[in-house]
């Protein structure tokens, strides 16, 4: 074996997002010696795109009670959220936001001087009976302002950051137990094994799967794909939540109000296509509802643009005094991002995706679980996750918005605990490497150096996005998922081939490139894989063959094992910590 | 100081930023600009990427201005990049 330098601490993050910079804080502040693997500056993570706020009910404006929280939770999961990961992150959400407060998070306030919150769609008060303002924010830069908090803390609790360090493998030994990471250090290109009694795992999601995709382009789901490779199940990936119009070929999203201003969809024939799918609401039906529809219409070839892969939002029509006055922002975003002035021209779009609810297996504790020995879910010793890589679940098969911060607080903290606790009473000193702990990721890295003849990494990855973006977005049926699976295998055998031109070892942006694209792959067949195997429709999983929920086959979270492309489920946590078990409803608006 | 191609890789991995608008601009700026920059610039530039992406972000859209005068023609070349050609 190659000799491998090493470097020890008691607990590794990979990730320094909200949810590992939570954790990391928990850990440091206990003395547990505790670094953080990130490959960009900290508080450059995509945490700082949340602008929407973080829930609790705090009750500070209007009354609130966690049990409505809750309610609301598992009613947009549709039922397939942990009923008990969501009442602990409810229950918790308002002790959570005070840790905040006190950490120096600039959170707007009311004239007593108490967080201020603002209403936000599906918070609901008294079990969905009329709108609550629960949402907390700090101005529209809540993500930033939780970011900085979170850093500084960690700062001064001389939390260990490792800034432009990319984690390549998870190690684990002969007993499946997890005991560190393999990195490289872009500065140097050298491997390093990371010997660690815990490993925590907050690299968020895996948006850029997708063609059409709100996430920044670091979004590559590297946590996902080191877990896929090293024999851990994914959990849900079926499920990912879309906005219906993105500018297409860029991603940044024209609010739903510009249909509401009188806005309307055309394909490429100029026709206005939503009044034969809904001729009543026409372009104001539901969301998820108008996505399918421009699904559709770019599928069966009536796509506009010359790779005839988006719809066209028409503006002109309502004047230019109309669009500058009520529509300024758009107007901005339309001639940025799409080099169009909607006065004179439509805007192309399509449906977008925006965050991922399934992830890495684990319980409310940040604990990771798998099924083991006929045991549906046995705990993997020494390994954690939290945040959007995670699936705890409390997201099920559709987030409610402002939950995605809290979750990062909530499960990084409480993923934190379970460490310091692991570490001190079950891990009190380092279980030993296993001898061949680095050869893998080296051979990757090789297998990179010495590719001659293969397809570049940009072509292949688009090929990903092309698959995913057309077989498992928004619109979905068992022929075209079916399709999607032959060619998403197609593409990853590519992906064992790709080239890079650069062969140098230091700041390599090609290799790195090449490195995230091997996670994008595990993500991409999860996601497809996991689509076709789900018949039936739940949350953001619309299946055009198998139009209603159905709980009696199919309430059950999706595992996906990489080796096999292999399907497998389990059980829905239908038991809560305290209270009583929300049944299933129709879910109605 | 002077840039290997080592270092301006890294000035092209710091460029990727947490905000996608943010990488749609700097993705442009990379690929058509970034090669043209000098060693001078190149050193403004590297200050530049210092900044907290939502401030950034003001300044590339314009939305704010900065009181760093050397930062001015490196926030001008990146506006430029900020309008997608017509696909």
């Amino acid at each position: 074996m190659v000799n491998v330098a090493k470097r020890q601490f008691d607990a590794v993050i990979v990730g320094a997002g909200g949810a590992g910079m939570r954790a990391a804080l928990q850990l440091s502040e206990a003395g547990i010696k505790t670094a953080v693997l990130s490959k960009v500056f900290p508080t450059r993570s995509h945490t700082v795109a949340a602008q929407g706020g973080i829930s609790a009910a705090l009750g500070n404006v209007q009354e609130d009670k966690w049990e409505w929280h809750m309610y609301d939770t598992v009613k947009g999961s549709d039922w397939l959220g942990d009923q008990d990961a969501i009442e602990f992150m409810c229950k918790t959400a308002p002790e959570a936001i005070i840790e905040l407060e006190h950490f120096g998070m600039p959170f707007d306030r009311v004239d007593s001087g108490r967080i201020y919150q603002r209403p936000f769609g599906g918070h609901t008060a008294n079990f969905g009976e009329k709108p609550v303002q629960r949402a907390c924010a700090a101005a529209d830069r809540t993500g930033h302002a939780l970011l900085h908090t979170l850093y500084q803390r960690n700062v001064r609790a001389n939390t260990q950051f490792f800034v432009e360090w990319m984690a390549l493998d998870l190690i684990r030994d002969a007993d499946g137990d997890v005991v560190g990471v393999t990195a490289l250090e872009m500065e140097t290109g050298e491997v390093y094994i990371i010997h660690a009694k815990a490993v925590l795992f907050a690299t968020g999601g895996a948006g850029r799967i997708y063609a059409a995709s709100t996430n920044a382009f670091i979004n590559t789901g590297d946590g996902i794909g080191m877990s896929a490779r090293a024999g851990i199940p994914l959990e849900d990936m079926e499920f990912w939540q879309f906005h219906p119009t993105g500018v297409a070929g860029a991603g940044v999203l024209i609010t739903e109000g510009v249909r509401g201003e009188g806005g309307i969809l055309l394909n490429a024939n100029g026709e206005r296509f939503m009044e034969r799918y809904a001729p009543t609401l026409k372009d104001l039906a539901p969301r998820d509802f108008v996505s399918r529809c421009m699904a559709l219409e770019v599928l069966e070839g009536r796509g506009a643009g010359k790779n005839k892969d988006h719809v066209l939002l028409k503006l002109d029509h309502l004047g230019p005094e109309v669009i500058n006055h009520r529509l300024p922002s758009i107007r901005e975003i339309a001639i940025k991002f799409a080099g169009v002035d909607p006065i004179k021209e439509p805007i192309p779009v399509i449906p977008t995706c925006h965050y991922q609810m399934g992830g890495i297996p684990t319980n409310y504790k940040g604990e990771v679980m798998v099924p083991k020995g006929g045991e549906p879910e046995v705990r993997v010793n020494g390994f954690y996750a939290a945040g959007e890589c995670a699936c705890a679940s409390v997201h099920g098969a559709n987030r409610l918005g402002t939950n995605s911060l809290l979750d990062l607080v909530v499960f990084g903290k409480s993923a934190g605990d379970s460490m310091i606790d692991f570490i001190k009473r079950e891990r009190p000193v380092h279980k030993p490497l296993p001898a061949n702990a680095a050869d893998f990721s080296l051979s990757r890295i090789a297998r990179l150096d010495a590719q001659t003849g293969g397809e570049e990494v940009a072509q292949v990855r688009t090929a990903i996005q092309t698959v995913i973006q057309s077989r498992a977005g928004v619109f979905r049926n068992s022929a075209n998922m079916a399709l999607g699976v032959t060619e998403i295998k197609a593409v990853a055998e590519r992906v064992k081939h790709t080239q890079t031109k650069d062969k140098s070892k230091v700041w390599n942006t090609a290799r790195m490139e090449a490195l995230e694209t091997d996670n994008l792959i595990e993500v991409a067949m999860a996601t497809m894989i996991s689509a076709e195997n789900r018949k039936e429709s739940r949350g953001a999983h619309s299946h055009d063959d198998f139009t209603k929920r159905d709980d009696e086959n199919w309430m059950k979270h999706t595992l996906f094992y990489s080796e096999g492309s292999r399907i497998d489920y389990k059980p829905v946590h239908t038991k809560p910590l305290t209270v009583d078990y929300i049944p299933p409803k129709e879910r109605t608006f | 100081m002077t840039y290997t191609q080592a270092d301006k890789n890294r000035l092209r991995w710091r460029s990727r930023r947490g905000l996608l608008e943010l990488d749609i601009v700097f993705e442009q700026f990379l690929e058509y600009d970034f090669d043209l920059l000098s060693p001078a610039d190149l050193d403004v530039y590297q200050d530049l990427l210092m900044l907290p992406d939502i401030d950034l972000l003001e300044l590339v859209d314009g939305k704010a201005e900065t009181t760093d005068k050397r930062l001015a023609p490196i926030l001008e070349r990146l506006r430029h990049w900020q309008v997608v050609k017509t696909q």
